[in-house]
């Protein structure tokens, strides 16, 4: 079959690649792109390792063609930090030693982002619900879980000052 | 976050700071073994058996051969023949012959998923179409699954060449039984017979899998000077360089292993599945060489932990004083022979003063995947049974079942599990706590029932070597051969740090690979922080040593006179007017006084102290579903003492919700043609973040004399305890006993149901 070309943006610049037409985004954006922070776990959308966000949107990366990036907009852990200035989730995943092996935490760190852009005061249990589609085999989510509300916490604050 | 903070007289031991490899693995840096890359890499692909049980008459590979792209391809009689020979793995022993047919298939597949030929080609996609190129004919025979058809004479048997070892006579036949083990105390029969209250069942569980989301993976390259280079994902790169080596029949030295990070590993990652592999095609090919397993392939071909079926008898006296307890295990350990009932028999009674006790213990091989270590490998199972009947005790006897448990426990003095006595254990100090804990006197809502089990694990010692340096400014540098798989780079910089009385982040942490460090055993056996914390601790500590002696030729003063503290070395000779020399000076000239600073240290130290835990659990179940909530959750241990708080706790709570999906969901389920039927994340279920509640942790301290901060091993116990204390508290919600796992909303409803 023909291999696609596809233009797109990832963390802000434009990015550009051949794949197979059955490639997955997540194999384009390791393999092709050389950005392996967002990880495989089970290739069929049930670990949450690959979490991006596709026009702002949380996706499993494996469940979406590489060709399907055409023209969008992704956003992977790599784009998180603003520079050399973590993004408060990732500090705060830090601060309350919210990874172990850290496998899952990019996908972790991405679901986070897209929960607190959506929902800036989330209550456990929506937390809870939110991150059910990330595996994590090591903490047993319970500094995950604080370091999420953590976050929204000091995100509102500084709303709040700004 | 309830822990003590640092204690009086540490300044970094027992704190919380970030981890030295944490902004690399939160910012998607860090290289993982699927991320490695090599150049001018092939990509691997292995062909596995479909059949549970087959012989291979005949491999055909030369219609994937001519497919353009091919490089490489390999099948059995690529592997040399090997010798028996017996080889440890850290918390695993086993034959090397049954670590390479774990690798490929000899003559014989023994499970669904066996590898049975592997690929390397230029493209993933081409060495995916070269597998189904290869032609294998088999033939196929009839399998065992089932532990108890397995142990049936004329079962279909797995390896024609395997008599049980432990029996005697020895049998003149082969079986499905490797392994027969036993150890008996006083008079059970009679001790039974005076008891008050004796509590009877059949416990089982099926096999369940470590569940690491990084799957495994690893890139090799070997050149035609026999020297060759693996980068993977493992618990001991030391394990992996003698496994390869020994399976080949090459040179340790030949092979320099680089671990990289690792995504998770339980234990699992203690052996080699593909490295092997991978080598053949390598040389094979002229090339470096990934192999990577599916998700799918993780689940069929690696190692799970075993199932099992358990007869227990046990029973007191009116005032719950335990008598004695008749223990009957049998441990599925898969296609080869494996460590299974070998440890059920010294994780099992041992945490009690039983009056006496016979243990009888099987192992049974079926055709599963061949067992490895998983947390505390085999002690769960058991603990289980034992907990469970300890709990329907004190609930027959009207006693309160922490209560039994602390009339029962063993103390500093007691006879040891493996011979001599037991030191300073902290098992009362446990229960007490849990006593105490405002979650053991909660009210509870209705439908609810609580939970409580104790458990006690081993814990390990051994080899570890560890260096440190100084760089020419005064910072320090630390490089283990223990690779990091949940904070220990940060526990190690903190016990050098502490030993040295500099601040923690001016002592950086590497993870080095088996050529540039000696050997260390494997990150398991909840060793790594007690024994290569102790080389690290050991080498820094002549790391001052050295100071010291520099710091008095500098001054011109005996080095008698120098003492260090508060990262400075101090005069203590009234002429020299208490003179102090930071460290940074001292390294700033080490050059111009008798070259570079540095000291390793080789350790191997076995003064570890077992360690124990009791968890509390509040469950609810639905009468109409027989769903389990877990409401609340409490896991107390004895630590020892925390090097990093965060990261003790963090292996507690993990241990704990392992334990608490082995108890509620997690199954290995084999279809009728003995193939594995949930071999994903979607129906082999594995706890997520909805399912629970926060995991109270309380660290009981009661520091191991025999290390210098006093830690005893964190990591494992914590995965023992909860199949019985949720069982135990699904079964007082439920009003009913349910002896089998996992306990899912079927089960339980089924049991609701049956008691009317």
């Amino acid at each position: 079959m023909t291999k696609q070309f596809v233009t797109t943006t990832v963390n802000g610049d434009t990015a550009e690649f051949i794949c197979e037409p059955g490639e997955s985004l997540l194999d384009a954006l390791r393999g092709r792109l050389q950005l392996t922070g967002s990880k495989e776990g089970c290739g069929s959308g049930d670990c949450g390792a690959c979490t991006i966000l596709l026009d702002g949107e949380m996706v499993c990366s494996c469940l979406v063609f590489a060709a399907e990036a055409e023209g969008r907009v992704i956003e992977t852990v790599e784009g998180m930090a603003d520079g050399s200035v973590l993004h408060p989730v990732q500090r705060k995943f830090l601060e309350h030693a919210a990874l172990q092996c850290g496998f899952c935490t990019p996908g972790f760190l991405v679901a986070t982002k897209a929960l607190l852009d959506h929902n800036p005061d989330p209550s456990e249990h929506e937390i809870r619900y939110w991150l059910a589609g990330n595996l994590c085999r090591c903490t047993g989510y319970d500094k995950i879980v604080r370091a999420v509300q953590d976050t929204a916490r000091e995100m509102r604050n500084e709303r709040k000052t700004a | 976050m309830n822990a003590p903070e640092a204690k009086s007289g540490f300044r970094h031991v027992g704190t919380r700071p970030v981890r030295p490899d944490g902004i690399d693995k939160v910012t998607g840096k860090a290289i993982y073994s699927p991320d490695f890359v090599a150049p001018g890499m092939l990509q691997g692909a292995i062909l596995r058996s479909p059949h549970p049980h087959a012989r291979i008459r005949s491999i055909d590979t030369s219609k994937a051969e001519a497919l353009p792209g091919v490089k490489a391809i390999v099948t059995a009689d690529d592997f040399p023949t090997l010798k028996s020979l017996m080889v440890t793995m850290g918390e695993s022993a086993g034959n090397i012959i049954h670590v390479s047919r774990k690798c490929m298939a000899q003559g014989k597949v023994l499970y669904d998923g066996h590898a049975v030929a592997a690929v390397a080609a230029t493209s993933a996609v081409i060495a995916a179409e070269a597998l189904k190129l290869i032609e294998v004919d088999y033939e196929v025979l009839p399998h065992v699954i089932d532990i108890d058809e397995a142990m049936q004479p004329d079962a279909p048997l797995l390896h024609e060449d395997m008599v049980t070892e432990g029996v005697q006579p020895r049998p003149d036949k082969p079986s499905n039984i490797p392994t027969y083990v036993s150890k008996t105390k006083g008079d059970v029969a009679e001790a039974l017979g005076r008891a008050a209250a004796v509590v009877e069942g059949r416990y089982s569980m099926p096999m369940v899998h470590q569940g690491y989301i990084e799957p495994h993976a690893c890139v090799a390259s070997w050149n035609a000077d026999g020297q060759a280079n693996i980068w993977c994902s493992t618990q001991g790169a030391f394990v992996v360089r003698m496994l390869t080596a020994s399976v080949l029949g090459i040179s340790q030295a030949d092979i320099r292993v680089t671990p990289l990070e690792i995504g998770g590993g339980f234990g699992g990652k203690t052996t080699v599945y593909l490295e092997p592999v991978a080598m053949l095609l390598s040389r094979k090919s002229g090339r470096p060489v990934r192999l990577a397993m599916t998700r799918e392939e993780v689940f069929r071909a690696s190692g799970p932990a075993p199932g099992v079926q358990i007869d227990f008898k046990i029973g007191a006296t009116a005032d719950g004083y335990l008598l004695g307890a008749d223990l009957s295990m049998k441990y599925n350990v898969g296609a080869f022979p494996g460590n299974g009932v070998q440890v059920g028999l010294i994780t099992a009674l041992y945490h009690y003063r039983f009056e006496s006790f016979a243990m009888h213990g099987w192992n049974v091989v079926t055709n599963m995947p061949g067992i490895h270590a998983y947390r505390a490998p085999c002690a769960p199972q058991v603990n289980f049974a034992v907990e469970s009947a300890i709990d329907e005790l004190a609930y027959k006897l009207g006693i309160d079942p922490i209560e039994l448990r602390l009339k029962n426990a063993v103390v500093p003095g007691d006879p040891g599990f493996t011979g001599g006595t037991l030191g300073e254990i902290g098992f009362v100090e446990c229960l007490e706590a849990a006593k105490a804990h405002p979650h053991y006197s909660a009210p509870l809502g209705p439908n609810q029932g609580r939970g409580v089990a104790a458990s006690y694990w081993i814990n390990a010692g051994g080899p570890s070597v560890a260096a440190v340096s100084l760089a020419e400014d005064g910072s320090v540098l630390v490089t283990t051969g223990s690779p990091d798989i949940g904070g220990s780079r940060a526990s190690m910089a903190i016990m050098a740090a502490e030993t040295l009385c500099i601040p923690y982040e001016k002592v950086r942490v590497t993870i080095a690979d088996t050529s540039a460090i000696g050997f260390s055993m494997v990150t398991g056996g909840s060793r790594t922080t007690y024994a290569t914390g102790k080389a690290v601790i050991e080498a820094a500590e002549t790391i001052i040593s050295i100071m010291k002696a520099r710091a008095a030729g500098m001054w011109g003063v005996d080095v008698a006179d120098v003492a260090w503290g508060d990262g400075e070395a101090i005069c203590l000779d009234p002429a020299k007017d208490n003179q102090r020399l930071p460290i940074g000076k001292i390294a700033a000239r080490m050059n111009n006084t008798g070259g570079p600073i540095s000291a390793e240290a080789s350790v191997n130290p076995h003064d570890y102290l077992p360690a124990f835990g009791v968890h509390i659990c509040d469950s609810e179940v639905d009468p109409e579903t027989g769903q389990t909530t877990i409401v609340r959750y409490t896991a107390i241990q004895d630590v020892g003492r925390a090097i990093h708080a965060d990261y003790c706790e963090g292996q507690i709570q993990g241990g704990a919700v392992q334990g608490i999906g082995w108890a509620l969901n997690e199954a290995f389920i084999h279809d009728k043609a003995g193939r594995l039927d949930n071999p994903g994340f979607l129906d082999y279920r594995v706890p997520v973040c909805s399912d629970l509640p926060m995991i109270d942790t309380v660290m009981v301290e009661k520091p191991n004399p025999a290390h210098p901060f006093g830690v005893k091993g964190v990591g494992e116990v914590p995965i023992v305890p909860p199949l019985a204390t949720v069982a135990n508290a699904v079964s007082r919600a439920a009003g009913v006993r349910i002896r089998d796992l996992p306990l899912s909303p079927d089960r339980v409803y089924s049991a609701i149901k049956s008691k009317g």
